[in-house]
């Protein structure tokens, strides 16, 4: 074992940025003990006392730097100097300028940025109502992403919201833009003068979206949360929402969009809409259509409609529209090239109400349209692995997603169940979304490629037609490549429809026999 | 306008909760963003859960606001006073000749650890109750020593805190509101009694300071009738680069500086007083000893307000950590396990070798300064990661678990902020941000002394136990 020293004359460092080396260099490999220190007699006597005495060490003044390493060989203690040398010129660089100050609570948050006006809650449902009333006791707007909040804290949160003039938008809401600002899962549309009140996500993506196509834009897209408009909790949100965009100089047109409400909610909705002062477009998937009308509302039965009606209102050159009619010759053809058995569609969806949309759309023909989300029980499936008939799964509901991510961010479920209804032999039509947009997976074409490369395979060598339709919810400001991922499903034989409401009836159409 | 229309107006001002990628979303939007550092409160356990919603109850909530506002306006007006140095046989309430006081919460002979018992031993030699260290050892345990905390005899003792009859104390005197508080001489650096080292050399030096040193202090501060203002003192050393924890070069200037003319005109002769000089040059820790019992002095006077949930207290005796609050009056403590102490050692020691966090040193902290006060000592960030933007961050971290700062001792780095101060227990059960404590680190085994110096933590535990108290406490 040999002792080698390094002396520094003249080099002074504070004793504790020393030890703090002194504990790095004895990490260095091959390095059996090394002391990096300043040359005062105690930390002299301490390096004799482990045996890291050299003759220059001995001679070291108290203002030299001693660098004494012991070692094995020569080409370690090179090795040793290099990396303790190192360590002397590494120290802080490579640091970041200012401190990114962290906060623990949201009151100090607000506290230290006054300006603060929105709170995102996206934590652990048995935490998220305490945090949302602490940023609406801070006078923070909230979108509360969380879910699994009980149906009392949320009526005590939108109360509390309502008194004090605040957006409660949530539980379990997931999309939101405010101020042209995509939250959590949304898309990048155009600044317009239509706004939306929504309280079903994809629901709300899907017309902004529509909108933006159709060349108008948005004001604001306020999200309520599902159960809003449910018996209990009474649809504060969508009043207050209504209420606000009525005060909003930009907004020219409201478009609402949910499952038809509770009845005692609707009534109230309606009444809303009555004395409303700007047109209200009414998409309450499945509603009825005479009452809306009834109160001055302007009912849409689907999404694409729901857009068109509101772009109109707010003064769009209908005649300049590219409305996007059903393509009939590709009808005609899809459905000679099914065979008789080919009967049934399997609709797989990351989109909760685009899911809505093609089931409804199926079940204006068949009576044998089934779901996991469906509102009358007779037609709920019956088993959530299996399909029965015409089938609409929804992946994005909880009974598919436990333990993990939406569908919209992990394809895995759906991409298992995508195979196995491939290899149905009754399957006429598989019809699938690809959620584009903050929040969405970057590239949920790319994931399902292989699958459907597959699957198209498979069909062929068993000589059926598989018959994949797909659509891309999303616009060209999207942080994914839209056009791409359209190319890419083009590219696999996938027939691209160009709205959710197109992609339910092409769906439905292309199975429709002997009529 | 509402407040709805107002949030129309431009792009959202983000405070996000929860999933980070949405902050990022937002950034790439343009708009401004925050994202918390969030933890489930009280670690999920719904008791301290709802405590936590009980002390936001309006009513209740002003109760506690108010007391912990008296609390924090004693700590940040006490103002203590250097009044003079003896020994505790003659100036500590409730000392005897065969008591040992001890840092942190009470503890049994049997479960001290190494450096306690070496101190213990030490100790009980140095004072002539035994011959030698193995007698000492039979001593203590026959139970005819009285054991207990400095802090239940309004002391402070750093590291094992070891505090016998006959050492030399500082006497420190709120001039505000009257209490007292002590801590004995420091012993410089290394291999020491305090950090458990008990050999000829430790009890010789304990002689040399109880003959020499301490009645020189003494007899010096008897010709200083005003004193020495300790908290302006405080001030100035934070501002010369100290913490005042484990960077005490500028404020040991300060004070011997502060004692010199003092000293010169004692009637010691000249070699005796060079003596003292080069004792207190020897290591820049002479002055730490001194801010402890400032701290003490001032958080005893914040101790025994009906419903504050304010920490006066926070101590390890290198087995327990213990707080008291100053809602729970008396000797009330709330434990948890000692924590290891992280950071670099000296050469030959490893982190295995490390004793468990020990002394009563955590009161600089609980007052405000030591790793609360770090981003004023750039110099020695090497204890906390090594840059200055680490000692910063620590500093405006301690802001989340506090109540107000202390206008009186300020940080220039951060624009001349005032020390964290006011520990609210329910902060840190709602945070899970644990008070930062710069301190050193001493060999876990009896009679080696110390090794290193870093950085550790309370136990969260012991603010737990002090949530659920408070909250039969308060109504």
């Amino acid at each position: 074992m040999l002792v080698q020293a390094l002396i520094k004359p003249n080099t002074y460092f504070d004793s504790v940025s020393l030890m703090s080396l002194s504990t790095k260099a004895n990490q260095i490999d091959g390095v059996e003990q090394a002391i990096i220190a300043m040359g005062t007699e105690m930390n002299k006597e301490v390096m004799k006392n482990v045996g890291l005495m050299t003759p220059e060490v001995e001679e070291a003044g108290a203002s030299d730097l001693i660098i004494v390493v012991k070692a094995e060989t020569e080409e370690l203690f090179e090795n040793a100097f290099l990396s303790i040398n190192e360590l002397f010129t590494k120290r802080d660089s490579g640091k970041k300028g200012k401190s990114d100050i962290k906060y623990s609570t949201i009151s100090s948050a607000v506290e230290n940025n006054p300006d603060a006006n929105l709170a995102i809650i996206a934590v652990n449902g048995a935490y998220a109502a305490r945090e949302a009333r602490k940023a609406l006791e801070n006078n923070l707007n909230v979108m509360m992403f969380s879910d699994n909040v009980s149906v009392e804290d949320e009526i005590a949160l939108k109360n509390l919201a309502h008194e004090k003039g605040l957006l409660m938008m949530g539980p379990d809401c997931g999309t939101a833009i405010i101020g042209n600002t995509a939250l959590c899962f949304a898309n990048a549309v155009r600044k317009g003068d239509i706004g939306i009140v929504g309280a079903s996500g994809t629901g709300s993506q899907e017309v902004s979206v529509r909108i933006h196509e159709f060349g108008g834009g948005i004001t604001q897209l306020i999200g309520t949360g599902g159960r809003d408009l449910k018996e209990e909790v009474g649809g504060i949100m969508m009043l207050d929402g209504i209420q606000a965009l009525e005060d909003d100089e930009e907004t020219k047109v409201i478009v609402l969009v949910s499952k038809p409400p509770a009845p005692s909610v609707e009534e109230k909705v309606l009444a809303k809409i009555k004395t409303c002062k700007k047109p209200v477009v009414v998409w309450f998937i499945g509603g009825d259509e005479e009452k809306i009308t009834a109160a001055g509302g302007h009912f849409a039965k689907m999404s694409k409609e729901a857009a068109l009606k509101a772009v109109l209102l707010a003064g769009a050159d209908e005649s300049k529209l590219n409305k996007r009619a059903l393509n009939i010759p590709l009808i005609e053809d899809v459905r000679t090239k099914l065979k008789p058995e080919q009967r049934y569609i399997r609709g797989l969806f990351s989109g909760g109400t685009l899911c809505d949309e093609a089931m409804h759309a199926a079940m204006e023909k068949f009576d044998n349209a089934y779901s996991n989300i469906a509102r009358n029980p007779e037609y709920r499936l019956k088993d959530r692995y299996t399909s029965q008939e015409h089938t609409f799964i929804d992946f994005g509901d909880d009974e598919y997603t436990q333990g993990k991510p939406h569908p919209m961010i992990d394809p895995s479920t759906r991409l298992d169940r995508f195979m196995q209804e491939a290899k149905d032999p009754s399957v006429g039509v598989i019809v699938m979304d690809f959620v584009l947009g903050y929040g969405a997976h970057e590239d949920p074409v790319g994931a399902f490629l292989p699958a459907i490369m597959e699957a198209k395979l498979l069909a062929e060598q068993e000589g059926r037609h598989l018959e994949i339709i797909g659509y891309v919810l999303g616009t060209e400001l999207d942080p994914q490549d839209y056009e791409e991922q359209i190319n890419k499903l083009l590219a696999a034989g996938v027939t691209h429809a160009s709205s959710s409401q197109n992609a339910g009836l092409l769906a439905r159409e292309f199975v429709v026999k002997g009529e | 306008m509402s407040k709805i229309n107002e949030l129309f107006k431009g792009k959202p001002n983000v405070i996000n909760v929860g999933i980070e990628s949405f902050k990022e979303d937002l950034a790439k939007q343009g708009a401004e963003v925050i994202h918390l550092e969030w933890t489930p409160p009280g670690r999920g356990n719904h008791a301290l859960i709802a405590a936590l919603d009980k002390f936001e109850n309006p009513a209740i909530m002003q109760k506690i606001e108010e007391a912990n506002k008296l609390a924090v306006e004693r700590i940040i007006n006490s103002h203590p006073i250097l009044i003079g140095y003896d020994q505790a046989i003659n100036c500590v309430p409730g000392m005897t000749k065969k008591t040992i006081l001890h840092a942190g919460p009470p503890i049994t002979w049997e479960k001290m650890n190494g450096p306690m018992k070496g101190a213990v031993t030490g100790a009980l030699v140095f004072e002539g109750l035994a011959k030698d260290l193995e007698e000492a050892a039979e001593l203590a345990a026959s139970g005819e020593i009285t054991f207990a905390p400095c802090h239940e005899h309004n002391c402070v003792g750093s590291m094992a805190g070891v505090t016998s009859a006959s050492m030399f104390m500082h006497i420190v005197e709120n001039k505000t509101y009257g209490n007292i508080a002590y801590t004995n001489l420091s012993e410089q650096l290394a291999k020491i009694l305090r950090m458990g080292a008990n050999d000829q050399s430790v009890i010789d030096r304990l002689i040399w300071m109880r003959d020499v040193f301490g009645p020189i202090l003494r007899d010096a501060m008897k010709l200083n009738p005003e004193g020495i203002d300790l908290r302006l003192m405080l001030a100035q050393a934070l501002h010369m680069g100290d913490e005042c924890h484990n960077r005490n070069v500028a404020g040991t200037t300060l004070l011997i500086q502060a004692l010199t003319p003092y000293i010169l005109q004692t009637d010691y002769t000249i070699e005796q007083k060079k003596e003292v000089f080069d004792f207190v040059a020897s290591s820049d820790y002479f002055s730490g000893p001194t801010w402890m019992a400032m701290a003490k002095c001032a958080l005893d006077a914040a101790h025994g307000i009906e419903n504050s949930t304010i920490v006066t207290t926070m101590a390890r005796n290198g087995v327990e950590f213990g707080i008291r609050v100053s809602g729970m009056p008396g000797n009330t403590w709330f434990t948890g396990p000692a924590q290891k102490v992280v950071g670099p050692m000296f050469a030959g020691y490893k982190p295995e070798d490390s004793g468990l966090d020990i002394g009563d040193s955590a009161i600089t902290e609980t007052y405000g300064f030591g790793g609360f006060a770090m981003a004023t000592a750039p110099a020695i960030v090497a204890l906390v990661g090594g840059t200055v933007e680490d000692a910063i961050g620590f500093s405006t971290k301690m802001k989340e678990i506090t109540t107000t700062q202390n206008p009186n001792v300020t940080i220039p780095l951060l624009d001349f902020m005032g020390l964290p101060t006011g520990i609210d227990v329910r902060k840190v059960v709602q945070t899970g941000i644990m008070p930062v404590i710069n301190t050193a680190i001493a060999h876990k085994e009896a009679g080696i002394g110390m090794i290193g110096a870093g950085i550790t933590y309370p136990p969260v535990e012991a603010f737990e136990k002090a949530m659920l108290a408070l909250n039969e406490n308060i109504h």
